[in-house]
C-alpha cells in the first residue's frame, strides 16, 4: 500500500466513520435518554425507518431537507409517546411493545412511502471541512454532515444536563429507583414516558439524517438494523452520553473499513466488520456483567442490567 | 360435633361452586380481552382504511378469503404459521425459565445455513432420507448451541440473555452474509448470492394430500411435547419454579444453571428446525431470504400465547393467515403490500396493550387474583 493510497483509505475510513456513526449517534442518545429513565424502547427500528419516510416526504413536497428533519422528529416523538404511553399500563411488557412498534412503524413507512421511492428530495447540505486539501477524492472524504455537528452538540448537551440540572437530577433519580423518586414527589411516569417520547424525536432525526444524507434516498432497505443496534451502542457507552459519541463513532468506523477497503480493492471480509460492533458490544458484556462498575453505570430500575 | 359436619360440607360445597366459578371468569377473560382487542384492532385499522378512501369491508372479506375461505388458502396460511410456530418455541421455553431471548432469528437463520452448507458435500453421495436427516440434526444442533450459549452466559457470567440473543442474531445473520457471499457462494447465483441448492429431488416433499410442508406437523408435535414437558414433568415443574423465583430454586437444590441451558437449549433447537424446514421445504438453498422476519414476528406470537405451548398454533395460524392474504389484498385493491405489516403491527399493539386488562374487568373480581405470565 504506498502512501497516498494510505491516505485515501484513512480519509475514506474517517470520512465514512463520521457518515456511518451519525444515525448511531442519534438512535444511541435517543436509546440512553430512554434507557436512563428506567425503560427500554426496541422500537426506535421502527421510528428510524418511519422517520426517514417521513423527513424524506416533507423534503419532497416542501423542498426544505429543515422541515423534514423536524418532521422526522415529529413522528419519532409520537410513536415514542405511543411507547412511553403504553408501556406505562401495568402488565404490559416494554420489550414485546417495542417489537409491535417496530413492525408497525417500518410497516407505516413502506405504506406511505411507496410513492416517494423514484422521486428525489432536497438532501441536505454538507460542510466542506476538507476544502483546503488538493487531493479531490480526500476532500470529499472530509465532507462533514451538519446533522453529526448537531449530534455532538447534542451529546454534550445532554452530558451536562444529565450531570448538572434539576430535569437531569429528576430522571437520572426515575431509572435509579421507583422507589426514591417517588418518595421526592417525583411524578415517575410522566418522567419515563417524556424520557421515551423525546428519544424516540431523537431516533427520527437519525432516520431523516438516512434518507436526506446519506445515503440520501428513500427505499425499503434504507436501515440496516441501527434502530436495534442502538440497545447495544448504550450498553456499550455505559448509558453515558460523551461515551456514546466515541462509541457511534467506533461503529461508524467499523461500518466504514469495508467500503473503505473495497475503494482500493479489497472486498473480502466485508461482513465480519460488520458484525464486528456486536461481537465487541458482546465481548463488553461478558467482561463487564459481574463487575461492579458497569453496575454503577447502568440505571437501577432497568430490568436489562439485572 | 353433630351439627359441625353439614356446615363444613356446606363451606366445601360453596368453595367448589366459587372455584368453579372463579375457572369459568378466567376461561372468559382469556377469550373475551383477545377478542376485544382484535375487535378494536380491525375497528382502528378500518379507520385506517376509511382515511385512506378504501373499503373496510372489501379488505376484511379478502384477508378472510386470502387466509382461511378456502383448501388452497389454509393450505398457504398453514404454510407460512409453520417457522412461526417452530421459532415461538424459542421464546415460550426459555420464558418458563424467566429468560427473556429474542434471538429466534438468529438461530432460524444459522440453523437454515448450516443445514443448507452439510449437504453441499454430501449432495449425490447419500440417499435423500439420510441427508435431510443429517441436516436436520445439525440444523437443531447449532440453533440450541446458538441460544444455548446465551443461556449459559447468563448463568456463568450473568450477561443478560435478552440482548444477547439480539446482539448473536446479528452476529448470525452476518456469518451466513459472509460464507454465502464468500466461500460457499454458487457461481450461478448470480443476482441473489446463495449456496448451491440441495435439489429438488433432495428436497422435503409436503405432507400428503397437501401442499404444506412438513415443517407444520414438526410445529404441533414439538408444541405438543414442549406442554408435555413444560405442565406434566417434574422437570417441567423445576423449570416453573427456577421461572418464579430463581434464588428459591437454588435454595431448593434445583439445578439452575442446568435448567437454563436445557430451556434455551431446547428453544434454539426448535428455531433451528425451523431454519432446516424453511432451506429443505422452501428455498432449497441459504440466502438472505432467510431472514424474513419470522424470528421477530414469532416473538409476539409467543407473548400473545403467553407463552403457553399450546396456544402457540392458534396464534401463528392467524397471523400466518394475514400474511397468506396479502398477496390477494395488494392484488385485487392495489395497496402496497406493507398494508399487512401495518394490520400486524397495529394488532401486535392492541393486543399487547390489553393484557393490562387482565385481571382488571368488572368480572374479574369474581376470580380472586389471577397469576402473571412466567417472563419479565
Amino acid at each position: 500500500m504506498s502512501e497516498s493510497e494510505l491516505a485515501i483509505v484513512l480519509g475514506a475510513m474517517v470520512g465514512g466513520a463520521i457518515r456511518v456513526s451519525t444515525p448511531f449517534l442519534f438512535v444511541a442518545l435517543g436509546e440512553m435518554l430512554t434507557e436512563r429513565g428506567g425503560r427500554i424502547n426496541l422500537g426506535l427500528e421502527g421510528i428510524l425507518v418511519l422517520g426517514a419516510m417521513g423527513a424524506y416526504a416533507v423534503s419532497y413536497h416542501t423542498g426544505s431537507p429543515w422541515l423534514g428533519v423536524a418532521a422526522a422528529a415529529g413522528c419519532g416523538l409520537a410513536l415514542g409517546l405511543l411507547h412511553g404511553l403504553l408501556c406505562s399500563l401495568p402488565r404490559v411488557n416494554d420489550i414485546a411493545i417495542g417489537i409491535a412498534l417496530m413492525m408497525l412503524g417500518t410497516g407505516l413507512a413502506f405504506f406511505f412511502g411507496k410513492p416517494y421511492i423514484q422521486p428525489t428530495a432536497e438532501r441536505l447540505p454538507s460542510i466542506p471541512l476538507g476544502g483546503w486539501i488538493e487531493d479531490p477524492r480526500l476532500a470529499r472524504a472530509l465532507e462533514v454532515n451538519p446533522l453529526f455537528l448537531l449530534g455532538v452538540l447534542l451529546a454534550v448537551f445532554l452530558y451536562w444536563a444529565l450531570g448538572r440540572t434539576r430535569p437531569g437530577l429528576v430522571l437520572r433519580v426515575t431509572g435509579d429507583s421507583t422507589a426514591a423518586a417517588r418518595a421526592l414527589g417525583i411524578p415517575v411516569t410522566p418522567v419515563r414516558v417524556l424520557a421515551t417520547a423525546i428519544g424516540g424525536a431523537m431516533a427520527g432525526i437519525g432516520g431523516a439524517f438516512l434518507s436526506l444524507y446519506y445515503p440520501g434516498s428513500w427505499n425499503e432497505g434504507l436501515s440496516s438494523g441501527q434502530g436495534l443496534m442502538a440497545v447495544a451502542l448504550v450498553i456499550f457507552a455505559r448509558w453515558h452520553p460523551l461515551r456514546c459519541l466515541w462509541a457511534a463513532l467506533l461503529f461508524g468506523a467499523a461500518g466504514a473499513i469495508g467500503p473503505a477497503l473495497q475503494s482500493i480493492g479489497i472486498s473480502q471480509g466485508y461482513y465480519f466488520f460488520n458484525a464486528a460492533p456486536y461481537v465487541l458490544t458482546l465481548l463488553v458484556m461478558i467482561a463487564s456483567a459481574r463487575s461492579g462498575r458497569a453496575r454503577i453505570d447502568a440505571p437501577g430500575e432497568l430490568a436489562l442490567v439485572r | 360435633m353433630i351439627r359441625a359436619a353439614p356446615a363444613s360440607a356446606g363451606l366445601l360445597a360453596g368453595e367448589a361452586r366459587a372455584a368453579a366459578l372463579a375457572r369459568l371468569v378466567r376461561a372468559l377473560e382469556l377469550v373475551l380481552v383477545p377478542a376485544a382487542a382484535l375487535l378494536l384492532a380491525a375497528g382502528l385499522f378500518a379507520l385506517f382504511l376509511l382515511a385512506l378512501g378504501r373499503s373496510p369491508g372489501q379488505f376484511f372479506e379478502l384477508v378472510w378469503r386470502g387466509a382461511f375461505a378456502s383448501f388452497f388458502s389454509w393450505q398457504n396460511t398453514l404454510q407460512r404459521a409453520a417457522p412461526l410456530i417452530l421459532a415461538a418455541l424459542c421464546v415460550a421455553l426459555p420464558a418458563r425459565a424467566g429468560l427473556l431471548v429474542i434471538g429466534g432469528e438468529g438461530a432460524l437463520v444459522l440453523g437454515g445455513f448450516t443445514a443448507a452448507a452439510i449437504a453441499i458435500p454430501f449432495l449425490g453421495l447419500l440417499p435423500a432420507p439420510l441427508l435431510l436427516l443429517l441436516m436436520a440434526l445439525v440444523a437443531t444442533a447449532t440453533g440450541a448451541a446458538w441460544i444455548g450459549f446465551a443461556g449459559w452466559l447468563r448463568q456463568a457470567r450473568g450477561v443478560n440473555e435478552t440482548i444477547a440473543t439480539l446482539l448473536l442474531t446479528y452476529i448470525a445473520i452476518a456469518t451466513m452474509n459472509f460464507f454465502v457471499e464468500g466461500p460457499l457462494r454458487d457461481p450461478a447465483s448470480a443476482n441473489k448470492p446463495s449456496t448451491l441448492p440441495i435439489g429438488r429431488e433432495t428436497m422435503i416433499g409436503p405432507i400428503p394430500g397437501t401442499e404444506v410442508h412438513w415443517g407444520l406437523a414438526a410445529g404441533l408435535f414439538a408444541c405438543f411435547a414442549a406442554w408435555i414437558l413444560a405442565t406434566r414433568t417434574t422437570t417441567g415443574f423445576a423449570l416453573s419454579v427456577v421461572g418464579g423465583n430463581a434464588r428459591a430454586a437454588l435454595a431448593q437444590g434445583l439445578p439452575v444453571g442446568r435448567l437454563v441451558l436445557l430451556a434455551t437449549g431446547l428453544g434454539g433447537a426448535a428455531a433451528g428446525l425451523a431454519g432446516f424446514f424453511e432451506v429443505a421445504a422452501i428455498h432449497g438453498q441459504a440466502n438472505a431470504s432467510l431472514a424474513a422476519g419470522y424470528g421477530f414476528t414469532a416473538i409476539l406470537v409467543s407473548f400473545l400465547a403467553r407463552h403457553h405451548p399450546l396456544a402457540i398454533p392458534p396464534v401463528a395460524i392467524l397471523f400466518g393467515g394475514l400474511a397468506a392474504a396479502g398477496g390477494l389484498v395488494q392484488r385485487r385493491m392495489g395497496l402496497p403490500d406493507a398494508t399487512m405489516l401495518v394490520l400486524q403491527g397495529i394488532l401486535f399493539v392492541t393486543l399487547l396493550a390489553a393484557e393490562t386488562l387482565r385481571g382488571r374487568l368488572p368480572l374479574s373480581g369474581l376470580a380472586g387474583t389471577s397469576g402473571g405470565s412466567p417472563a419479565r
